[in-house]
């Protein structure tokens, strides 16, 4: 198994307490697989993401265990992570189109970085332009400063330097969100090429649009308030997904050539919780038109299913 | 004399960019002003420089009225050291004027013309900021052309050439001519900001809706910035303080009336206190001016960590 | 590049050409008559004599003479290199007098804003990274900062030359020695220069610590640092970058601070009455010489422009961003 997390629990410090952001998250992503992790803004998904490559500023490891190909990774420890960051496991940040030095030509910058990390430049830079050529970048690019180039192609860019020493995982954040939807299909197909040309072992892809899952992930892993919903394969989540919050999730997309006009859009009413002091039982409960009295005791996240695991009473079929 | 750290980009930062991860900040919502005390009260900077502004303050308010002596009153003893007397705890000048009064007196010309000025520079600097900001164009571009040559003008030299020709010179006059002169990096910063705010929707809806410019500048924009704006209010009280003082020690502050920058003046020139030990005589003047400057510059970094929540120690 | 320059000149030309006029204005536009009040101080003149002494001064000053040619006239023998006479000076050309000067406040202000800038920058930059030292500079600085040029130059003068006597208080070198060169003279010249550079380093050096410190974690907060941390990359590497990217509003923060730094050094030669240009214009003031006062405004003035325009240069070397945005590539 390429990526085995156990329990992990990773809060977020704030002056009025600790707010439960990540709280106990178990889950495997084996070799190969596109694993897409969504849910609303706020369920956790990005601290999931961001916790396994670097603990930034308020966020603070409580427990848990992570393992990369056998290895054990120590999140909470800063510089032992550094051994695994960018060979063993890399990131694309949302923040890719200001990722680069802005005062630095885009080449100089990945040499020095290459470099410090004890690599050859010299020795890679062959690579290193043929992936170019594979995004569709000009090979001058790297004589350029990032801000003479545009967004999308500062996030192309972000992107084969993040998989310039092909990590065996690769997180991808939010890297859709700000493009328009042409741009989108692009750059998720460009993340599927670099996993079949084998780049990256496996991927993790965070978003809250799971319509872009859809088109390029393996299996689905829904987040809600900090804990785990729903994980299965991906045409298991959209065709028959068990928990009712993914449910709603699902079928709140539009469909492309669908006309809605005698069905109203079903969004979801309500809205998360508080993470601070997080309610008990199962967290969904406020929002859930099946709940009932067993939700009061939270839900663990089992496997139903082959490879598919949700964490609810109704889906278990445990029935008060 | 000396400027604030005024190339912080971090100054330009506090309006609508704060881009605070949802899952952080769980603070139980306050409002606006309930959450600002709340920081406050909490701030030890801003505390800190609170309560010495306040002590200075308290000098100026009730110093003259607890020490009525006329400040150039010549008829004390002369050079004496502060002693625990009623009347001497600065000590005396060379010429026997009490120096405690002078030190009270001046603190309120200081405050004076340090808010005076400060008040004017932000006038200037936010008329010529917004305007050149919202409207852009031409009009941005003379405007940055102005702002550009005060800036570089070495004020000093041009107050120093303006002020030794006047042979009577107010309070007023001081405080406006270093107002006049202050305010360009102020209309540099604003100009920016009003730039990202311009293109926000909020304003859009807001020219929609018919509203002529300087009602949007003064009802949109500027609360918006209203954090922002205070700080800059702050500093260029601190900077214009230390300006005045600047003249003052040259000779050209008001004539007639005291002044901190004067008792220095006095005391180094015809006061002769430095080959005479007269410590007493320019310490004050000059430690009353670090401490209201210095605490306005922390109070500034104080008030930056409550606006900015990112900056906030925890 | 072209446009970039050709808009700084264009500014400071402006810049010049408002300041010359001010300054050519005041004199002529103040309430009372200039020329009568210096001949006021003249006391014991005979009256013939106060006639021919204000003929005199009119005709130096072209007071008779429409305003219009008298502007010319001005523009003329500035671009001459004729700043007048000095009265003070009793009757040396200005230019002469600023030139004595000149060398006195140089080697105070050029070494004080070079190694200020040097040595506060990298305490603030080392301040930003460790926390200890964080805590001393940071209000080391901020006092610093805060205090007025004149009064620490006072203290200075106060504790190390009254007090403990280590220094002399006054003057450029020792009133009883000629300027040779001697060590002697050398020496004494390094130990009346001291306390008023002193003076002046401390001040600035306290501004750029805190504005440094400030840039740098503000820098080592930005998204290029966070993604070379997420990349392993050494903190060597991300400090470089973040250092050299700090120091560019330092630069630009540099021409901004020239005219308060003139101040200072201006205020800190007549605490030390140190022969530079402030004591200079101090004298100026005090005699009303105007055309000593005006030659030397002129003369900083264009001092400024010309340091202005260094800084300008060396940002454009520096920043390679404006080279990029000059040659119009963005995207």
């Amino acid at each position: 198994m390429s990526l085995q997390v156990s329990d992990l629990r990773v809060y977020y410090r704030t002056l009025a307490g600790d707010v439960k952001a990540l709280d106990g998250a178990t889950f495997s992503i084996a070799d190969k697989e596109i694993m897409g992790l969504a849910g609303e803004s706020g369920c956790g998904k990005s601290t999931l993401g961001n916790s396994l490559i670097r603990l930034d500023g308020r966020m603070k490891y409580v427990a848990g265990s992570v393992t990369l190909d056998g290895n054990a990774l120590p999140i909470w420890d800063n510089t032992g992570m550094n051994e695994f960051r960018f060979r063993d496991l890399s990131v694309i940040p949302q923040y890719a189109m200001s990722a680069m030095n802005p005062t630095r030509k885009i080449g100089k910058m990945t040499g020095e970085l290459l470099e410090s990390r004890g690599e050859n430049f010299a020795a890679i830079k062959p690579e290193l332009l043929r992936r170019i050529d594979l995004v569709g970048l000009q090979r001058d690019v790297l004589n350029l400063y990032p801000m003479e180039l545009s967004g999308g192609m500062k996030q192309r860019m972000v992107m084969v330097i993040s998989t310039l020493l092909d990590p065996s995982l690769l997180i991808a954040d939010e890297i859709t969100s700000a493009l328009d939807v042409s741009t989108q299909r692009a750059v998720a197909e460009t993340l599927v090429s670099f996993r079949d040309h084998g780049f990256v072992k496996s991927m993790i892809v965070i978003t809250h649009d799971v319509s872009i899952l859809y088109q390029i992930a393996d299996t689905i892993l829904i987040m809600y308030a900090g804990k785990l919903a729903e994980k299965a394969s991906t045409s298991a989540i959209i065709n028959r997904p068990l928990h009712p919050y993914t449910r709603m999730l699902v079928s709140s997309l539009p469909e492309v050539g669908v006309r809605y006009a005698d069905k109203k859009l079903s969004g979801i009413p309500g809205s998360p919780p508080s993470l601070l002091k997080p309610p008990t039982g199962c967290r969904f409960r406020a929002r859930c038109p099946l709940a009932f009295d067993k939700c009061a005791e939270e839900p663990p996240f089992v496997e139903v299913d082959t490879d598919h695991w949700v964490a609810c009473w109704k889906a278990t079929g445990t029935d008060a | 004399m000396s400027g604030p750290a005024s190339t912080d980009p971090r100054m330009e930062s506090v309006s609508g960019s704060v881009d605070i991860d949802k899952e952080a900040t769980a603070v139980p919502a306050k409002k606006a002003g309930g959450e600002f005390l709340y920081f406050a009260l909490r701030s030890r900077k801003f505390l800190f420089a609170t309560a010495i502004l306040l002590v200075l303050v308290g000098f100026a308010i009730f110093g003259p009225m607890i020490d009525t002596t006329d400040p150039m009153d010549t008829n004390g003893v002369q050079m004496s050291s502060p002693t625990m007397d009623a009347g001497n705890w600065f000590g005396t000048t060379i010429l026997g004027e009490d120096v405690f009064a002078q030190f009270v007196n001046g603190l309120r010309a200081t405050f004076f013309v340090g808010l005076l000025a400060g008040a004017l520079a932000a006038f200037i600097g936010m008329a010529i900021g917004f305007t050149a900001g919202y409207k852009g164009g031409w009009v941005d571009e003379v405007l940055n052309m102005i702002t550009n040559v005060v800036l570089v003008l070495p004020t000093l030299a041009v107050l120093i050439v303006i002020s030794s020709y006047l042979k009577a010179r107010g309070v007023l006059f001081e405080a406006v001519f270093v107002g006049l002169f202050s305010w360009p990096w102020v209309a540099r910063a604003i100009r920016a900001q009003t730039f990202t705010l311009r293109s926000r929707d909020f304003i859009d809806l807001a020219k929609l809706s018919g509203r002529g410019t300087w009602k949007i500048i003064i009802q949109e924009i500027a609360p918006n910035m209203s954090s922002y704006l205070f700080m800059v209010f702050i500093l260029l009280f601190g900077g214009a303080i230390l300006f005045a003082a600047s003249l003052d020690f040259i000779g050209l502050g008001p004539t007639g009336g005291m002044s901190l920058g004067l008792m220095m003046f006095n005391s180094v020139t015809y006061g002769a206190a430095l080959t005479l030990g007269l410590w007493w005589w320019f310490i004050p003047p000059g430690l009353g001016i670090m401490a209201i400057v210095g605490a306005l510059y922390v109070m500034n970094v104080g008030l930056d960590e409550i606006f900015n929540p990112k900056l906030r120690d925890i | 590049m072209r446009r970039y320059f050709g808009r700084k000149l264009l500014t400071y030309s402006i810049t010049f050409f408002v300041a010359a006029t001010i300054d050519w204005m005041i004199p002529r536009f103040m309430p009372g008559d200039p020329v009568a009040s210096l001949v006021a101080k003249q006391a014991g003149l005979s009256s013939a004599g106060a006639t021919a002494l204000v003929q005199y001064y009119n005709d130096l000053f072209g007071f008779q003479k429409p305003i219009i040619v008298q502007f010319f006239d001005f523009w003329a023998k500035l671009l001459q290199g004729d700043l007048g006479l000095s009265v003070y000076g009793h009757g040396r050309p200005v230019v002469e007098s600023i030139m004595g000067a000149l060398p006195f406040t140089l080697a105070l202000l050029v070494p004080a804003i070079l190694l200020s800038w040097w040595a506060g920058n990298s305490f603030g930059a080392m301040a930003a990274r460790r926390k200890w030292m964080d805590n001393a500079v940071l209000p080391i600085g901020y006092i610093l900062t805060a205090t007025p040029y004149m009064w620490l130059g006072i203290v200075l003068a106060f504790v190390l030359g009254f007090s403990l006597r280590i220094f002399p208080m006054s003057g450029g070198y020792g009133f009883n020695l000629e300027p040779t060169l001697s060590w002697e003279f050398f020496t004494d010249l390094v130990a009346h220069w001291i306390m008023p550079f002193a003076s002046l380093f401390l001040v600035m050096f306290g501004g750029w610590a805190i504005g440094m410190r400030n840039m740098v974690i503000y820098e080592l907060e930005s998204d290029y640092s966070r993604y070379l941390e997420a990349l392993g990359a050494p903190q060597g590497l991300v400090r470089k970058y973040a250092f050299r990217n700090a120091m560019l509003p330092q630069i630009t923060g540099l021409a901004l601070q020239l005219g308060v730094i003139i101040g200072g050094q201006l205020v800190t030669e007549i605490v030390f009455a140190y022969p530079g240009i402030g004591s200079l214009l101090f004298n100026a003031i005090k005699s009303e010489d105007y055309f000593l006062l005006q030659g030397i405004f002129l003369f900083i003035i264009i001092g400024t422009l010309v340091a202005n325009f260094m800084v300008d240069v060396a940002y454009v070397i520096v920043d390679p961003r404006t080279r990029v945005g000059m040659r119009g590539g963005t995207a």
